[in-house]
Formats: C-alpha cells, sequence, structure tokens
C-alpha cells in the first residue's frame, strides 16, 4: 500500500499546502473564501469543515475512479468489461460522492459529535458545491495519485486552503480600521487582497520537491 | 523664519472649509506640518498621549536610513568603476551612457580608490531614481488626499526612500515610476492611506517590479551600472551553483581585489546588490537608531535573527551534499543579501507587522525561516527576504488573532481558578 518512502508523501503534503494552495496558486473556491472570511473564527469553522470533506472526499473519489471508472477498470466484471471507459461519467460521479459524503459525514456528526456538528453549521452542506473540493479530486485523477498519495494530497489541500481563508480572514478583521474608497468597499477590496496575498504566496513558486 | 510663519499664516484661510482653495487644504497642511510642529490636538475620544507623532517617528527612520543610504551611493560608484577600469585595463568593450555625461561634465573620472569618484557617479545613479520615486508617488499622493479628503503623511517619506535603496542602480527610471505607483496605490491608498494597509508598501513595489520586469531587477548583469559588466551576487552565484561553480563559500567571485569575497567585505558592504542593501555594518547603525528611540521593535530583529539562525543550523545539520546552499553558514547568510535591510527597516514596519508583543516574536521567527528556507530550497528565487517579509505581512494579523485569543484563555482560566 505504502508504495513510496516518507519523503514522498511528504513532498505532496508541502506542495499542496504551499505551493500549489488551492485558493491562492489556482483561485478555488473563491465563493466561500470571499463570502465566510469576515471574521477568524468561523473562518477557522470552515477550514476545519474543509479539511474533514478533503481528506474524505479525495480518497473515495480515488477508489471509484481506479475501481470502477478508469479504462479497465471493471475488468473484475469478466472480460467482456475489460475495455470499458467510464471516464466521461468522472465528473458527475465525484459530484456525487461529495455530496453523499458531506451528507454521511453531516449526519454522523449530528448523531455522534453534537458540538462540532453545531460548530459547523451550516458550512457543511454550504461546502459540498465549493469548487476547490471537486478540484482536488480532478488534480487527483490528473497526477494519477493512488489512494495512499491521494489521502495526503486531499488532506494537505485542505489545510492550505483552511490556512489561506484564516489569514484572510484575519487581514479582513484588521481592515475594519481601513479607510477604503466606497466604490471598493466589500467583495472589490477583498479581491485587491486576495491578489496581494498571492504575490506573497509567489514565493513558494519554482520550488521543486 | 517668523516671515515664513506669517506668510502661512495669511494664505490658511484660503482652504479652510469655505475658501477658494479648500480642496487643496491638505497641500497646505502637508507644508505646514512640515516646517512646524502642529498646534492641533486629536478631538474625538480617549487617545494615547506621546511626545513623539507620527511625523517625528517617520522622521527618525528616514534619519536612521540616512547612513545606508550614503554608503549605497558610494558602494553604486565603487562597483561601477571598479568595472569600468577592470574593462577598460582588459580592452573589453564597455558603453557608458547619460550618467557618465553628467559625471564628467563636473570634472570627475572614474578612479575607484577615490571617495569623491564613486560618491558622485553613485549619487548620479541614484539620486535620479528618488527623485523619481518622489515626484511620482508624491503626486499620487497628493491626488488621493486631496479626493479623498485626508492629510499627507510623512508615511511616504519613508517608502519613497526605502523603495530606491531596495533597488539596483541600473534600474531604467520608468520601471521606478511603475513600481511606486503600484505600490503606492493598491498596496497603500485603496486601504485608505498610511497606517491601514497590511503590506509593506516598498516591498509590494519591489516584488511587483521583480515579476513584472524580473530582466531588471535579477541576474548578473544589473548589479553594477556599467552595461556590459556580469558581475552576480554572492546568493546569485549560490543559486546557480548546483551544477558545481560554486563548491564552497570560499569560491564566490568577487570581481576586485584578489577575486574572492570575503566575510568582511561582505559583512561592511563593499559587494554587489541593490543600493542600500550590502552594508550589514551600516544597518546594524540603522538598527541601533531605531530601537534606541523605540521605533523598531528589537523583538521582531531579533525573532527574525533568531528564526534565520536556527533554519540555517537545521539546514547544516541536515546537509547531505546534494545542495552547496545547505552548507552556508549563518554569519553568511546574515551578512550577504539583503536579509539585513530586510530585518532592520522592512519587517520593522510597525503598520505591516505583528502588533502583540508575543506576537512580533512569532512574527520575526516566521520571516527568518521563510528567509533561509526560499534562499536554499527553491531555485527560482536566489533572494528570500522580500518575498518573507510580504509573507510575514499577510500572516501578521492572524498571528495577532491567536497571541490575543491565547491571553484571553489564559485569563479566563486564572479568574476561574481564584
Amino acid at each position: 500500500m505504502f508504495q513510496y518512502g516518507l519523503e514522498h508523501y511528504a513532498g505532496i503534503f508541502v506542495r499542496s499546502v504551499f505551493i500549489e494552495n488551492l485558493a491562492l496558486a489556482y483561485f478555488l473556491g473563491m465563493c466561500t473564501f470571499l463570502a465566510i472570511s469576515k471574521n477568524v473564527k468561523t473562518a477557522l469553522q470552515l477550514g476545519v469543515a474543509v479539511v474533514v470533506i478533503l481528506t474524505i472526499t479525495v480518497p473515495a473519489n480515488n477508489l471509484i475512479y481506479t475501481l470502477l471508472l478508469k479504462k479497465g477498470a471493471l475488468g473484475w466484471m469478466g472480460s467482456g468489461f475489460a475495455e470499458v471507459d467510464l471516464e466521461f461519467l468522472s465528473f458527475i460521479s465525484y459530484i456525487g460522492v461529495i455530496a453523499a459524503m458531506v451528507q454521511i459525514l453531516e449526519m454522523t456528526l449530528d448523531r455522534f459529535f453534537p458540538p462540532l456538528y453545531n460548530a459547523l453549521g451550516i458550512f457543511l452542506p454550504l461546502i459540498t458545491v465549493n469548487c476547490a473540493i471537486l478540484g482536488a479530486a480532478l488534480f487527483m485523477t490528473q497526477r494519477e495519485y493512488d489512494l495512499v498519495e491521494s489521502t495526503v494530497f486531499g488532506f494537505g489541500c485542505g489545510v492550505g486552503w483552511a490556512l489561506a481563508i484564516a489569514a484572510l480572514a484575519g487581514i479582513r478583521e484588521k481592515m475594519k480600521y481601513s479607510d477604503v474608497p466606497p466604490p471598493l468597499r466589500g467583495l472589490g477590496i477583498t479581491f485587491i487582497t486576495v491578489g496581494l496575498m498571492a504575490l506573497a504566496f509567489m514565493s513558494f513558486g519554482g520550488i521543486q520537491l | 523664519m517668523q516671515a515664513l510663519r506669517d506668510i502661512l499664516d495669511r494664505v490658511h484661510p484660503l482652504f479652510v472649509k469655505g475658501g477658494i482653495l479648500e480642496k487643496a487644504y491638505p497641500m497646505y497642511e502637508a507644508l505646514d506640518t512640515f516646517l512646524y510642529t502642529p498646534g492641533e490636538t486629536t478631538k474625538r475620544v480617549t487617545h494615547v498621549r506621546d511626545g513623539i507623532d507620527l511625523k517625528r517617528m517617520m522622521s527618525m527612520v528616514v534619519l536612521s536610513l540616512i547612513p545606508v543610504t550614503l554608503f549605497g551611493m558610494w558602494n553604486a560608484g565603487y562597483q561601477a568603476n571598479n568595472a569600468i577600469t577592470k574593462m577598460a585595463a582588459a580592452g573589453q568593450d564597455y558603453s557608458l551612457d547619460w550618467h557618465h555625461t553628467i559625471h564628467s561634465a563636473f570634472g570627475f573620472g572614474h578612479d575607484p580608490t577615490s571617495f569623491l569618484d564613486n560618491f558622485v557617479y553613485g549619487a548620479i545613479h541614484f539620486l535620479p531614481i528618488y527623485i523619481v520615486c518622489m515626484f511620482v508617488g508624491g503626486h499620487i499622493e497628493l491626488v488621493f488626499s486631496v479626493l479623498r479628503g485626508h492629510e499627507i503623511n510623512e508615511g511616504f517619506l519613508v517608502t519613497g526612500l526605502l523603495f530606491p535603496l531596495t533597488l539596483p542602480a541600473s534600474i531604467p527610471l520608468w520601471q521606478v515610476a511603475i513600481g511606486i505607483a503600484f505600490g503606492v496605490i493598491v498596496a497603500k491608498e485603496v486601504f485608505g492611506g498610511t497606517g491601514r494597509n497590511f503590506l509593506n508598501v516598498a516591498l509590494t513595489a519591489r516584488a511587483f517590479l521583480y515579476f513584472a520586469y524580473a530582466e531588471q531587477i535579477s541576474g548578473n548583469q544589473v548589479w553594477t551600472a556599467v552595461d556590459g559588466f556580469s558581475g552576480a551576487t554572492a546568493l546569485g552565484q549560490m543559486a546557480v551553483a548546483e551544477g558545481g561553480a560554486v563548491a564552497s563559500l570560499s569560491s564566490i567571485q568577487y570581481p576586485w581585489g584578489d577575486g574572492s569575497m570575503s566575510l568582511l567585505s561582505a559583512f561592511v558592504g563593499t559587494i554587489q546588490g541593490s543600493i542600500g542593501e550590502t552594508s550589514a555594518l551600516l544597518c546594524i547603525v540603522g538598527a541601533a537608531i531605531l530601537i534606541a528611540t523605540g521605533i523598531g521593535s528589537w523583538k521582531i530583529m531579533a525573532g527574525v535573527v533568531g528564526g534565520t539562525v536556527v533554519t540555517t543550523l537545521l539546514m547544516n545539520a541536515f546537509d547531505f551534499g546534494t545542495n552547496p546552499m545547505m552548507a552556508v553558514p549563518f554569519y553568511w547568510h546574515l551578512c550577504i543579501g539583503g536579509l539585513a535591510f530586510g530585518l532592520v527597516f522592512m519587517a520593522t514596519d510597525p503598520v505591516s507587522a505583528s502588533m502583540t508583543e508575543t506576537g512580533k516574536w512569532i512574527y520575526g521567527g516566521l520571516i527568518g525561516f521563510m528567509t533561509i528556507l526560499i534562499r536554499v530550497v527553491n531555485p527560482a528565487f536566489p533572494e528570500g527576504i522580500m518575498l518573507a517579509i510580504l509573507f510575514g505581512n499577510v500572516f501578521a494579523p492572524l498571528i495577532d488573532y491567536f497571541v490575543i485569543e491565547a491571553n484571553i484563555k489564559r485569563r479566563a482560566a486564572r479568574y476561574a481558578a481564584t
């Protein structure tokens, strides 16, 4: 199962957190990123929700992909299925898996961990439609990660996204003291802020792991 | 002096509300308070009273930058004159531009041993950059202050001096103008002016130029202000050393003298680099002024140095010989490149740094760590301090948040116990 050394997994983790940060390098999940970053507390809660969902859905989608969708994946059903290629179904199955996973997770949390369920509140169902989640699944397919790699990758992506939204929320809390020109208030200045943050995150661009 | 005061008082009614030049009040105000201590006090809610205000504070920063600036001018001339002498002796082709025309019009030569030749030639390079920067940035500031109705702040004097010092002497002037315009507008004025931004303005301007016009601000050709001369910075040489060009520190090339760079020359600053960044020695002088006047936080500076030293020692311990940068000791890291300049003048910028006392240690440590990480691990950027400080700026509010939360928790626990 663990085909590579620890260094390889650490590399995937660091790359997904910093170098290929979903929010600040690929600008994925922008709607929630911009909307739920007004204060640090909720941003952190949302961040945790994203970490949990990504860590579960990316490997789950990896299983779906390798066991069902990939060309030849259905070979176990008999020789007639060896040539079947269901990759065209990947988008809809990924989204379905993400939605189902979020639903199951929500019910599990509600039943067994009510405090966490209450803390996450509306954010859990909300991130079903977060493109960062789908994006991570698609990157996983494109880079042909195996199960362990995609778990590490999903977790790393989540941590990176959570870190970025927490930093943005910190800056936005501080910006209460700013005097932004009226036409730029709200989303406008947030876009500029995110752009400047991405400039700082370019410090990782070019690191080879 | 009284006459000047009288003139200012006489025109004052024109600029107050209802006067014909009401819109231009910020200009009047800026001139008045630049020349005289303002007689006004804060009118609303409680505020901290202190002998030093924003204007004096900024003046102290400018004062602390003067040694670095003067040395930077001399060094820019020193490097250029050395290059000219060397290339002329070797019969190589080199071209001199309008800087040389002005220089020789005043009767100066290109003798690297002559203090005046060096200083004047360096000044002819630095001053146009500085003037363009002040002119463009200052006018943008003026337009914004008139339109938005805030005061023109001395904050720009600091930005306008810091930014030229981070540039190589050979930078084209139009790029200086674009860079400072980007910095002042996007990093500062859209957030409401001095004290309301979250990134260091001078560094944002530099980062913009760095990514937009990499050719004129990085590489080997730019550090010496002579066309056609190639002299890499120490970090630049190390960054390309993966092929084995620089196997050890003693083989870092230094174009003058006996050909190898000594730690002493890196410390004093007679090396290639951006105008203001080369001299660690004079950065220490600046740091002393900032700490003595209480403007720069010694905790941030100590944090950066600590972060640098710890990270470097870790790198040294895990050096397997694959990357020559891993073996560089921390005292070299502190002397070469812009680390000293950045940690003294940029990281301590009170607006974009962490505000809490514990947070300052963490913030400084993060910058030191990131600088070394970028220098050693990232082959794309030989120098790391600029991006490390911007990265620290991004996380400073979050660090503050956690420090405050921890404090609240600790207090709550203490009260619960009693």
